[in-house]
């Protein structure tokens, strides 16, 4: 006798195969470009992974003691440790012959500014970490204040544009060309609009023996001021601007680009964001402010090559498509 | 063996013999021979473990930390403004419960940069949560080395071994280096609870809110107090083993009928047994070295001054704006006894000036006055005090 068990939708889901590394459930805001980002990054590096999560949002969000997000061993120390804190567990791992990848989670905070220093160190050790920088461009855990990595004109807490100044008067530090010159492995950047771009290159990150670094733009709807349901679109708007290069490099030098089908205005980019609001109006210093986003943005096209040639195959706008089977590469 | 050995090198081979798997540490003197022994003894093939050359001290203390909760046997030193730039994880370490061993070569703090001993950057982190012991000689620094890493994987709190900076880490003497054999007899295979791996995932370090928080700090609290008995037990042990002890919580020497008591830390224990029986052999006198400061063993102390009518603090550090600190620990935790003793708080040997054997007639001397002397800075006329004055 054949017996015909009926499962509801969330007893299928649950037996699905697919690996996630990350519970749903856990408190990010609404539309959080990270939360996204690392749901993402672990679902692609798969089970036998250790994570070292620095201090800041993805920490506060997935962890609030007794209840945890986490289906995959994981450890949160410091603010700005988690590159020598993986650094360690990697080296343990090693020793031990255990063959389980390390990675390191930081924001942006943590990795361009107080955690500097453990990541120059841990890549120049040549440790076997991937460090992924969730780069929402600002502290958002303590309230939104500028960081190294705030672009330059944009509003936070401690960068707020006013009569005498139009937010953040620095540059948004070029952190990749920094770790570029130690010359590591494998090192990229990549935004929540491409998540099949991500799982690649985590994929890539996962298969090398040695450091290597990703840099993932995620837009933070409570910090950039914009609605929950834009996350995608901010992202997508940063890279088609030239503001957000998506590139790959080897040993320091550049090896791809995800090239820009149809190049926007900054102006695109900036109007969907709180952040920048005070830069669209007429006044001198917005026109100014806005001719200088502009300019860097063209001059990362020009650095990077990041305009699409004939016959390109994978631009800004198939990396979106996602096909049976995954993203078109 | 006995042989003699410089205290760092003694350390050194003590620490291989213990069979960490990841060392990690930064170079500053007074503590840099000890890892610089342990990297020669790696390379030499005599030890098998992983030496992490890390780019601070801040990261020789993350480094460790991984790797204790990776499952390996991890070790560091460091001293001084190395203690101060680990403070941050030091205390981590201790709240997230890791056993890892740590000896610190102590010197003093800056400004004025000093590179010479005092105890300052133990007592900087006092109340980090670490359990901290400290060695009047270099045997007992290879001793309570060994025996720091059975106490911290029984206990699961991590263990600062305080070892006096150039006094002893620079100083050859004799020492019994114990035997492989007999330290694989003493010392089980590191083992910790929490060890991460994928196929148990677990989640360590998460945010805990005002409704537990309370629990976890009293709990820190409670099992440190509770780790005096793996201190003693260990000891003990090792006794049975090899013969000899590192010091228990408190060791104490002088008759029973002694009056006037003297408690110190560290290698200055040994200049006073010294100048006791040369300049005052006539006196009965208790001398005693709190081997364990953290956890304070306040009924130990409470015993061991018994019948005493003054007790003479003498340390190597300072509490500016309150004077000697672990005079301020021993008046507290004396407060109530019944008959307990004056308590005078002695500070000298800062930032390497010499205790010499006449330090003991002028301790003895505190112990005279009307009053109990609250905080006596000893020694202080080689700077005149105009010229303190002036370079404020
Ligand atoms: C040493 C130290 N300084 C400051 C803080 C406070 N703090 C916690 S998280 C955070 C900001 C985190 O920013 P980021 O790394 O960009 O991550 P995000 O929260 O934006 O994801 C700060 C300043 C801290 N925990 N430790
Ligand atoms: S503040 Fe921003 S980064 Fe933090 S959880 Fe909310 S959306 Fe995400």
């Amino acid at each position: 006798m054949s017996k015909t068990t009926v499962l509801d939708l969330r007893e299928l889901r649950r037996r699905q195969p697919r690996f996630t590394g990350m519970d749903p459930g856990h408190r990010a805001c609404q539309g959080c470009g990270q939360s996204l980002a690392a749901h993402i990054v672990t679902e692609a590096a798969g089970p036998d992974v250790i994570v070292a999560n620095a201090t800041g949002c993805l920490e506060v969000f997935s962890t609030p003691w007794p209840q945890t997000a986490w289906r995959v061993p994981w450890i949160h120390s410091l603010f700005e440790n988690a590159a020598a804190l993986a650094a360690g567990i990697e080296t343990a791992l090693k020793q031990q012959g255990r063959p389980t990848k390390m990675l390191a989670f930081a924001g942006d905070g943590g990795t361009f500014d107080i955690g500097f220093q453990t990541l120059s160190g841990m890549i120049e050790r040549g440790h076997n970490v991937l460090y992924v920088c969730f780069d929402n461009e600002a502290y958002m855990n303590t309230g939104v204040q500028r960081s190294s990595s705030t672009p330059h004109a944009a509003a936070t807490t401690t960068s707020p544009a006013g009569r005498m100044r139009p937010g953040k008067r620095h540059l948004k530090k070029d952190l990749l060309a920094i770790i570029a010159a130690h010359h590591l492995p494998y090192a990229a950047t990549a935004t929540v609009a491409y998540p099949g771009d991500i799982k690649a290159k985590v994929r890539r990150a996962m298969a090398i023996e040695g450091p290597t670094f990703l840099m993932i733009h995620a837009p933070c709807p409570l910090g950039w001021v914009h609605a929950p349901e834009l996350t995608i679109k901010v992202a997508r708007a940063g890279v088609e601007t030239g503001l957000t290069p998506i590139v790959e490099l080897e040993r320091g030098k550049l090896v791809s680009v995800l090239p820009i089908r149809e190049k926007r205005p900054v102006t695109d980019y900036l109007r969907l964001q709180g952040r920048f609001r005070h830069l669209l109006g007429d006044d001198p210093v917005a026109v100014q402010e806005r001719e200088h986003l502009q300019a860097l943005a063209d001059h990362n096209i020009e650095t990077y090559g990041l305009l699409a040639r004939e016959g390109d195959v994978r631009d800004s706008v198939t990396a979106a498509l996602v096909r049976r089977g995954g993203a078109i590469r | 063996m006995r042989a003699a050995f410089e205290g760092s090198q003694a350390i050194a081979r003590a620490v291989a013999r213990c069979r960490p798997q990841v060392v990690a540490a930064y170079p500053i003197t007074p503590q840099t021979h000890i890892v610089e022994g342990i990297a020669k003894l790696v390379a030499d093939g005599e030890a098998d473990c992983e030496v992490v050359s890390v780019e601070s001290e801040f990261a020789a203390a993350s480094v460790v930390l991984g790797a204790a909760v990776a499952g390996s046997r991890a070790y560091t030193a460091t001293a001084s403004q190395g203690v101060l730039l680990m403070a941050e994880v030091l205390y981590n370490i201790a709240g997230m419960r890791v056993p890892l061993v740590l000896t610190c070569a102590n010197r003093a703090v800056s400004a004025p940069i000093n590179i010479w001993n005092d105890h300052q950057d133990a007592m900087a982190v006092r109340d980090a949560g670490w359990i901290q012991l400290f060695c009047t000689d270099n045997q007992e620094a290879v001793d309570t080395t060994i025996q720091a890493f059975r106490i911290t994987q029984e206990t699961e709190l991590p263990v600062m071994v305080c070892v006096d900076g150039f006094i002893l880490t620079h100083l050859f003497e004799p020492v019994d280096l114990p035997s492989q054999e007999q330290i694989d007899m003493f010392l089980p295979p590191y083992r910790f609870s929490r060890t991460l791996d994928p196929r148990r995932p677990l989640t360590l370090g998460t945010l805990v809110g005002p409704e537990h928080y309370t629990e976890v700090r009293a709990q820190l609290h409670g099992d440190l107090e509770a780790a005096a008995e793996a201190i003693l037990k260990a000891d003990a042990d090792w006794a049975d083993l090899v013969g000899r002890r590192a010091g228990g919580l408190i060791k104490s020497d002088g008759p029973h009928t002694a009056r006037i008591g003297v408690l110190t830390l560290g290698s200055v224990y040994g200049t006073l047994q010294e100048a006791a029986r040369e300049l005052v052999p006539d006196t009965p006198l208790r001398l005693m070295a709190l081997r364990c400061f953290r956890p304070f063993p306040a009924e130990a102390l409470r015993a061991a001054v018994d019948g005493l009518t003054d007790l003479v603090v003498l340390e190597r550090a300072i509490g500016p704006g309150m004077g000697g600190i672990l005079a301020t620990e021993v008046r507290a935790a004396l407060a109530g006894l019944r008959d307990a003793p004056r308590v005078h708080g002695a500070v000298a040997g800062l930032g390497g000036r010499d205790i010499p054997l006449d330090i003991l007639p002028r301790l003895l001397a505190l112990a005279d006055a009307a009053e109990p002397v609250r905080c006596s800075v000893i020694d202080l006329q080689k700077m005149p005090p105009a010229r303190l004055g002036a370079d404020r």
